[in-house]
């Protein structure tokens, strides 16, 4: 399978890696990359399986995305590299720091924490009232899965629906993300995310369980969390997490601010990393 | 005969085994395994027609690259199958047997009776998470796929979570007792299903008897 990954900055300077959340994809950190890039760093990201550029799968789980990761990783140096991962790529990372706790050397998390409510973006977690109405909506879209196509729309129409999962996000920064996210068709735009991916979903995971673990976390840690409670947001809350921190994290609360804290603080959020990462 | 479905990218292989009028029946292998070439034991003496479906990975169905394997797509490949024949009575092998018991709970009209028998992969990876793994194979594109051995081998069932698919299928199968219990194995996540009114232990000819009476 073809993963497809972007990089910005000095192709000699030293590794930093994005890691972007559930039916999102890595051109959405095309401002915040540049201002890491200006630091001297070698940024690189990648569109996770049935997102942006890279493949449709066959089939996608959480396990495989991990193990995605560790092969972009891999393909560019055996060594331990700092990591900054937004929403369920936050969950991913804590969950290869864990694995594999030598391959991290620093780990920022926005938005992206465990909670004890599980993560809109993430299809194969456990959602904990599944009813039979969701399990056979879920197998009924699984029926028709290859025939399925994104409904084609205008630039602009893409941009007002993605509006209603970002709300905070600026118009011209949507219409942005439609030029690289989405392809245009004889019929229309449509966003490459593949439709077989469904948003929320159904699986054996308890969020708690990732809470449980944060605790055994070796490598350092940043985590960022949004104040302001969106669709596509994590509904973390940081006094919640706190007994839970492992040793040396830090938790930074943005106020007023939503679950794309980068997007919204692009220049702030670069220097606590940045400051971090020194 | 064998006709080729599609799940999303793949293409699974649905045997008919038997054609005949009267109640249908689809087999669920287990982990590793693939369908059987011909119809033995309880299941010859099956009034209707009988069918077996190859899991994704498995037998003569795709192998898809790069793994990404979970029992719930793979209950979506049970369905796929289901749509294919209609309603149906379920008799699932080890892994086979996990996948029926979710597929009753989700679609509890069109499984007319799940039983599950002793084979690999009935228990997968327990009830709570153990240490993490980055879990990779050598990439042998044949069947069985080895991303399905281990990710199907290792994937949790934690004991509220398939609750949950057992009391759906009690509370809305037009059948008393949709789920029979047919093998030795108990792991976790089968002692909870055996908690929930209307889970049935019995032999698996006599849950073949009552499926097939039902019609």
């Amino acid at each position: 399978m073809r993963l497809h990954v972007c990089e910005w900055g000095d192709a000699d300077g030293p590794p930093l890696f994005l890691v972007h959340g559930g039916s999102d994809f890595a051109g959405t950190f095309d401002v915040f990359a540049p201002l890491l890039a200006d630091a001297g760093w070698r940024v690189i990201s990648w569109d996770h399986r049935g997102h942006g550029d890279s493949d449709h799968a066959a089939l996608y789980s959480w396990d495989a995305d991990v193990r995605d990761a560790l092969s972009v990783l891999d393909s560019t140096t055996p060594d331990a590299v700092p990591v900054v991962a937004h929403s369920k790529g936050g969950g991913m990372m804590l969950q290869l720091a864990e694995a594999l706790p030598y391959r991290l050397s620093k780990l920022v998390v926005i938005d992206g924490l465990p909670s004890r409510d599980p993560a809109p973006d993430v299809s194969d977690h456990e959602h904990r009232k599944f009813t039979q109405k969701t399990l056979a909506e879920w197998l009924d879209h699984r029926r028709a899965a290859h025939i399925n196509l994104r409904k084609p729309g205008t630039l602009e129409e893409l941009a007002r629906r993605r509006k209603r999962m970002n709300p905070r996000l600026s118009d011209d920064w949507l219409r942005y993300l439609v030029t690289i996210g989405a392809r245009r068709d004889p019929d229309g735009w449509r966003w490459k995310l593949d439709p077989a991916i469904r948003f929320g979903g159904f699986g054996p995971w308890s969020p708690e369980w990732s809470l449980q673990r944060l605790k055994e976390l070796k490598v350092p840690l940043l985590g960022l969390t949004a104040t302001v409670e969106e669709e596509m947001g994590w509904g973390t809350n940081h006094r919640a997490l706190l007994p839970y921190l492992p040793p040396r994290a830090e938790i930074i609360p943005f106020e007023n601010t939503g679950h794309f804290i980068h997007i919204e603080h692009p220049q702030r959020v670069a220097e606590l990393v940045l400051e971090f990462l020194r | 005969m064998t006709v080729f479905l599609q799940h999303n990218r793949v293409k699974l292989a649905l045997h008919t085994l038997r054609e005949a009028p009267g109640p249908r029946l689809l087999l669920l292998h287990a982990l590793g395994d693939r369908s059987p070439e011909r119809l033995s034991g309880e299941v010859e003496r099956w009034p209707g027609a009988v069918y077996a479906l190859d899991f994704t990975g498995h037998g003569s169905s795709s192998v898809p690259a790069g793994g990404g394997y979970t029992a719930e797509v793979l209950m979506g490949d049970a369905d796929v199958a289901l749509a294919a024949i209609g309603p149906a009575t379920v008799v699932g092998r080890g892994l086979g047997g996990y996948i029926g018991l979710l597929l009753a709970g989700a679609r509890p009209g069109e499984v007319r009776g799940v039983a599950i028998l002793d084979g690999a992969g009935l228990a997968g990876g327990g009830d709570t998470p153990g240490p993490a793994v980055v879990r990779g194979v050598p990439g042998a594109l044949s069947a069985p796929d080895p991303f399905a051995l281990v990710e199907l081998g290792s994937d949790l069932r934690p004991r509220q979570y398939v609750r949950r698919f057992a009391e759906l299928a009690t509370e809305h199968s037009p059948l008393a007792n949709p789920i029979a219990v047919c093998g030795r194995q108990r792991p976790a996540w089968l002692e909870a299903v055996l908690e929930v009114p209307g889970v049935v232990e019995e032999p698996l000819e006599a849950a073949l008897q009552r499926f097939a009476a039902f019609g």
